[in-house]
């Protein structure tokens, strides 16, 4: 018995193995081919670099230069950071005031929050845009709004779900001692939903920074950020640089392994314990 | 408490209720309206009832995206659900490595679908190459394009879901059925699977809408071609708004019946969701 199980041990921990090269397999090509010749790429992809095909940074340079990437990655940073502030910030805030604040509009609030959710962005898309520009929001401290705007049913249902756990003797002690609701909320309440907060912040981060349609949509042809630049690089009729491509994919790659690896904990976490939507 | 609490709404809602407002409510409240008139710009808006939703059915292109997504979502559904819940039997036997191949699988969910979409053109664009076609030659190579992207990017996550689940069965029930001789395969079909149920409602639902959702991986991987046979819903409605002027009021019918169609997917996954935080 002991003996047949380390034989399937082994056999799965080889399968195991083989999968993981399977699934590491893409990115690597991806990796390789980015030091190729832009002709050389479409038509033999699985190739390594010769001396006649490989061309050292060449593509690197030329997709900077060509989409700008520095700028679109800076645009995507500020937009992404300053958005998650802003939608932890606020919604947790509303959040917990829907939940202990108990009368027919905030419950209404919160139905309209939790019924936004399953909403798709596409029936949105058009009237979203048009209001954004009457508004002059199509721009990048505009936009931070509207990720706040569309975002909110998400982030405001979670966190609502937690404050409901928390018991109300801890508030009170607060308020007792002389706290204002604002103290408390940010000296006690907020402390308390640190697990939610990460969630939360962890959850919008990926949503925001590889959103593709709304920053194209509203902001895309003067801030681009970095889907959207990948994006533009494809160029009007289809021909693309393989080259420069395969170089800024790797950069939009590198980012989001690093940020990966260093909160991996979390990020597993929070998307098993977000996993509504 | 709540009595001053409740004075305090302008700094703790109305931030939030005002960006909600812009963000969602009002575009929410003039797509329904603007589905019922002629406008290529809001304010020129005709109001034509139901036209734009003969339109969208009469008219290809419509049915055509909404057949082929729901075959994209039946087949990617199924074998991603399948193929994450075996990696989660595997990487809950407590395996020399689990730590690192959990990384591993999970790693492409966090690529964005742009860029996902363009990694897998290159590499199906350069397997086909050895048959002499192109990825766009063929409906169906951009079909399953699509099926296998969409397999790379959420079984990692989907895993994530159903290792939690086998994770709260307790062992104690696990080892008195083996006391009493039940095979490794009897454990799973017979034990497992059914306390993993809830796992497997949340993981169905998940998938189930994130492939009708499917815009951005199918705008990089084909964008449709070869002439828009591999459309799905979302880039149908994207391509009705920005493709054809005077054509915006259908877009946004199409839009309402796509909002509909995901609605059912997703309502009744939020209301067990929120049973649940309730019965806790």
């Amino acid at each position: 018995m002991q003996k047949r199980n380390k034989v399937l041990d082994t056999t799965l921990f080889i399968v195991a193995i083989l999968l993981s090269i399977a699934f590491i397999f893409p990115i690597v090509i991806v990796f390789i081919n980015s030091f190729k010749g832009r002709f050389f790429i479409s038509d033999a992809p699985f190739s390594l670099p010769t001396s006649e095909t490989f061309v050292g940074v060449t593509n690197y340079i030329e997709g900077l230069v060509k989409i700008k990437f520095l700028s679109a990655f800076g645009w995507s940073t500020f937009i992404t950071v300053f958005s998650v502030i802003a939608i932890v910030i606020c919604t947790s805030m509303t959040a917990w005031y829907i939940v202990r604040v108990k009368n027919k509009w905030t419950s209404m609030l919160y139905y309209a929050f939790a019924f936004s959710m399953i909403v798709p962005f596409q029936m949105v898309m058009f009237t979203l845009t048009k209001v954004a520009n009457t508004l002059h929001l199509d721009n990048p401290f505009g936009i931070i709004i509207i990720y706040l705007g569309f975002g909110a049913g998400l982030s405001v249902f979670m966190f609502a779900g937690f404050v409901k756990s928390i018991p109300l003797e801890i508030e009170e002690a607060a308020i007792i001692d002389g706290c204002n609701p604002i103290q408390t909320y940010f000296l006690v309440v907020l402390p308390v939903m640190k697990p939610t907060v990460i969630t939360v912040a962890i959850l919008n981060t990926m949503w925001i920074w590889n959103d593709y349609l709304l920053p194209y949509l509203l902001i895309g042809t003067e801030y681009k950020t970095v889907p959207v630049a990948i994006q533009y690089l494809k160029g009007g009729y289809g021909s693309i640089d393989m080259g420069a491509m395969m170089a800024m994919l790797v950069l939009a790659i590198v980012p989001i392994v690093i940020f990966y690896l260093s909160c991996q904990k979390y990020i597993i976490k929070g998307v098993a314990s977000g996993a509504i939507k | 408490m709540e009595k001053t609490l409740a004075k305090y709404f302008p700094v703790f809602v109305l931030p939030t209720l005002i960006a909600f407002m812009i963000g969602f409510v009002a575009p929410f409240i003039m797509g329904i309206g603007l589905s019922f008139t002629e406008f290529t710009t809001v304010s020129d808006a005709k109001f034509v009832f139901l036209d734009n939703y003969v339109k969208a059915f009469t008219t290809t292109g419509f049915l055509d995206a909404l057949w082929f997504t729901t075959k994209f979502a039946i087949v990617s559904v199924l074998s991603v659900n399948i193929c994450a819940f075996l990696l989660a039997l595997l990487l809950t036997r407590g395996m020399k490595g689990t730590n690192f191949f959990r990384t591993v699988f999970f790693m492409p969910n966090l690529i964005g679908g742009i860029v996902l979409g363009y990694i897998w053109q290159l590499i199906l664009n350069g397997v086909l190459a050895q048959f002499g076609v192109t990825l766009t030659y063929d409906p169906k190579y951009g079909f399953w394009g699509l099926v296998i992207l969409m397999n790379w990017q959420m079984i990692g996550y989907m895993m994530i879901i159903y290792i939690a689940g086998i994770q709260n069965i307790s062992d104690s029930v696990i080892e008195a059925a083996q006391i009493d001789g039940a095979t490794p395969f009897k454990i799973i079909t017979n034990m497992i699977v059914p306390l993993v149920m809830p796992s497997v409602t949340i993981c169905l639902f998940l998938t189930t809408s994130n492939a009708f959702k499917l815009f951005d991986q199918n705008l990089a991987l084909t964008a449709g071609s070869p002439s828009d046979k591999t459309v799905m819903l979302a880039l149908d409605i994207y391509n009705t708004f920005y493709g054809r002027v005077g054509w915006e009021g259908v877009g946004q019918a199409k839009a309402v019946i796509f909002f509909i169609l995901v609605a059912m997917i997703s309502l009744p996954q939020l209301v067990t969701t929120r049973k649940r935080e309730v019965e806790e």
